[in-house]
């Protein structure tokens, strides 16, 4: 895996909630033996019109968010289904990092689908309700704004004129999964002896 | 030094623990360096869509299955429920056969088409005695919470953790929090499982559990059968817990103890497996990160009227005003009505069925055959309506057999089917199209998610049996049948 220090890019916003890795992927998709190869199918009934056209409607198909590898986007980000293809597709896409907002005791994303960014080197940056509209009204303001993710420093700075920095918190585990981009079956191999030792007494 | 951990460890076996620490700590095999948890998995199901990659991932890094004895492979995702042996879809069908090669290679049991145990993960785990009260368990596959009807911790994993899995026999984990929900009072008749699931979710969310696990308790959730119990536990990853858990009784027990569940301990072993599985209940005074308490008596039977589960109503309510849903934003309770094609103010009793799915690892098992045949019996299904019943599996499928459920199905005029996941999620031939309107058993509404612009409408099996018949939904307490 890819490890993750820091990143610029192009912020793309998707103005929903709740967006469920159904809408992220379709069933269709996952017929798939391999782990390539869903880029193009990514949020494929909002995408494509049934002509298979782009639809213009559609935030993603914004000519200024062509080039996007940062998604600013709602609460509740990934829920559902467990399907890692949400983030093969995500990251084949070329997407690097997700922000979403905590809104009030609702969490920015899905458990399952925050684990499975984790081991594909996609960050996701939870921001407060209040930050996430900021950075949607200046993507709206400046369409084609490129932003930095430092994740050793916990910190996604917008580059407009004045720059505009947001502090995020980040499991201890995950930054530190993340910036070294570990084989994580490896690691848990160095545990061999505990685990027969467990196995033998369970 | 020493003594003072002794006397911490003294000191924290004497205080309540719930269920769930009960059963993560009896399962911890280190602590690790960045503060997760390792944490050892007794079980692992594994089925057709989420597994290649990593069975792949293994390959190509040269290791093993450490534990083919703890895995259980079974394919049901793509599988046809007429003519299941001649999957016509060729990406479906190497897909299929991909799962036989990989559990030939790797030394898996598989319950393939040709096994009269196939049937949905969900279903047969529990069936063949694999589910067992204070295991952990996991599936690459976001409904393995269901197993937690049984006091397992159960949670669904993505294809990465199905390899570390696979490879390991556990899992890097982050100790989740606690959530503790009491259904008080009793149930009015025609008020199922499936309405108390849907109407916690819509009160907390689908967000409102992410974080933690579930208990059910309470003495609505005591009188459950197992496999009502495993209908509100399906549903825990539609509020977004880790997990559903139900402590173990006397009705979990008498499950086991059934013939024909082959994993499940025999005899002595049993009587002392028994014994323990007393102790995994929640002790008094444990302490819960959250709780909440349910009046099970001032529930009706629910539908969802929207595009995720928590968006949900009393049968005698109406489709909601998209400025006035708690929680939601304005543009995306428009959205939801737009999709669905209703409008705010309508009475839920007047929206009109296409088709009616009875069936999925939320409401496929015998019981809920039973208690749709009992909807049907010397009834016809409205003329307008297509009608598939799908029972979870072969063994549900047979054991409705013999009871002469089918027939009761089949003179009503629906369809009886093989077992599968269906038009749960449409992956395989069956699946709504674009417009059409479902009354459907299974856990999610999301669009496009029985088949693109169909409109999904949750119920239980009584609701879904009885909209069939009317060709409409009707409140099943008020109906003369």
């Amino acid at each position: 895996m890819e490890p993750f220090k820091t990143h610029r890019g192009i912020l793309a916003t998707l103005d929903r909630a709740n967006v469920d890795t159904d809408q992220i992927i379709p069933k269709q998709f996952l017929k798939s033996i391999k782990r390539t190869g869903f880029g193009e199918s990514l949020f494929f009934d909002w995408r494509y019109l049934p002509d298979g056209k782009s639809d213009p409607n559609f935030e993603l198909n914004r000519p200024e968010f062509h080039d996007t590898s940062i998604l600013v986007t709602r609460n509740n980000f990934g829920c559902g289904s467990s399907r890692e293809h949400a983030v093969w597709a995500l990251v084949q896409y070329g997407l690097r990092t997700i922000i979403a907002p905590r809104r009030a005791e609702v969490p920015a994303f899905a458990d399952i689908f925050h684990n499975n960014s984790v081991k594909n080197g996609l960050l996701n940056i939870e921001l407060k309700e209040a930050e996430v509209e900021e950075i949607f009204q200046m993507v709206g303001r400046f369409p084609g704004l490129e932003a930095t993710v430092n994740l050793e420093e916990q910190r996604v700075t917008l580059h407009t004129a004045e720059e505009i920095s947001f502090h995020f918190e980040i499991d201890r585990a995950v930054k530190e999964h993340l910036i070294r981009g570990l084989d994580e079956i490896g690691l848990t191999l160095r545990q061999e002896k505990e685990i027969t030792r467990f196995e033998k007494s369970h | 030094m020493i003594t003072m951990w002794k006397k911490e460890i003294r000191k924290s076996s004497k205080m309540p623990k719930t269920l769930f620490d009960k059963v993560w700590e009896s399962h911890v095999v280190s602590t690790l360096e960045d503060d997760s948890t390792l944490l050892y998995i007794d079980r692992h199901l594994v089925h057709e869509v989420t597994s290649p990659q990593a069975f792949e991932g293994l390959r190509l890094a040269k290791r093993k299955v450490r534990r083919p004895d703890l895995t259980f492979a079974t394919m049901d995702h793509n599988i046809p429920t007429v003519d299941r042996y001649n999957i016509k879809d060729e990406i479906s069908r190497a897909q299929v056969e991909t799962l036989s090669k990989n559990c030939a290679e790797f030394g898996i049991t598989l319950y393939d088409l040709q096994s009269d145990l196939q049937g949905i993960v969900h279903v047969i785990g529990p069936e063949l005695g694999l589910t067992l009260p204070g295991n952990t368990i996991v599936c690459g596959d976001s409904h393995t919470s269901t197993h937690g009807a049984f006091g397992a911790l159960a949670f669904g994993i993505g294809t990465s953790e199905v390899e570390h899995v696979l490879a390991t026999q556990t899992l890097r984990q982050k100790k989740p929090k606690t959530f503790f929900v009491d259904f008080v009072g009793k149930r009015s008749p025609g008020v199922t499982a499936k309405d108390l699931i849907l109407k916690l979710i819509g009160e907390i969310g689908t967000a409102g559990a992410t974080g933690y696990v579930l208990e059910y308790a309470g003495e609505a959730i005591r009188s459950l059968s197992m496999e009502e119990r495993m209908t509100v536990c399906n549903m825990s990853i539609e509020a977004g817990a880790k997990a559903g858990l139900i402590a173990p009784d006397e009705t979990t027990f008498v499950y086991l103890s059934q013939p024909g569940r082959p994993y499940a301990p025999k005899g002595k072993d049993l009587e002392k497996a028994i014994a323990s599985w007393k102790k995994l209940a929640t002790d008094p005074g444990a302490k819960f990160d959250r709780s909440l308490t349910i009046d099970v008596s001032k529930i009706a039977p629910q539908v969802t009227w929207g595009t995720s589960p928590g968006m949900v109503v009393d049968v005698d309510g109406t489709v909601p005003d998209p400025d006035k849903v708690p929680g939601l934003a304005k543009k995306d309770a428009e959205h939801a009505l737009s999709y669905m094609g209703l409008k705010a103010g309508m009475k839920i009793t007047d929206i009109p069925v296409d088709v009616v799915f009875i069936g999925s690892c939320t409401n496929s098992r015998i019981e809920d055959l039973r208690n749709a045949a009992k909807i049907f019996k010397g009834k016809k299904v409205s003329p307008k309506v297509k009608t598939l019943i799908v029972p979870g599996s072969q063994q549900v499928k047979k054991q409705a057999e013999v009871e002469g459920l089918d027939k009761i199905f089949t003179a009503a005029g629906a369809e009886w089917r093989e077992s599968g996941c269906s038009m749960c999620l449409a992956m395989n031939p069956d699946y709504l199209q674009p417009g059409e309107r479902a009354a459907s058993t299974s856990n999610r509404n999301f669009e496009g998610r029985q088949g693109k612009g169909g409109r999904t409408h949750l119920v239980s099996p009584e609701m879904a049996a009885a909209a069939a018949i009317e060709g409409h939904f009707v409140d099943i307490r008020k109906w003369s049948h």
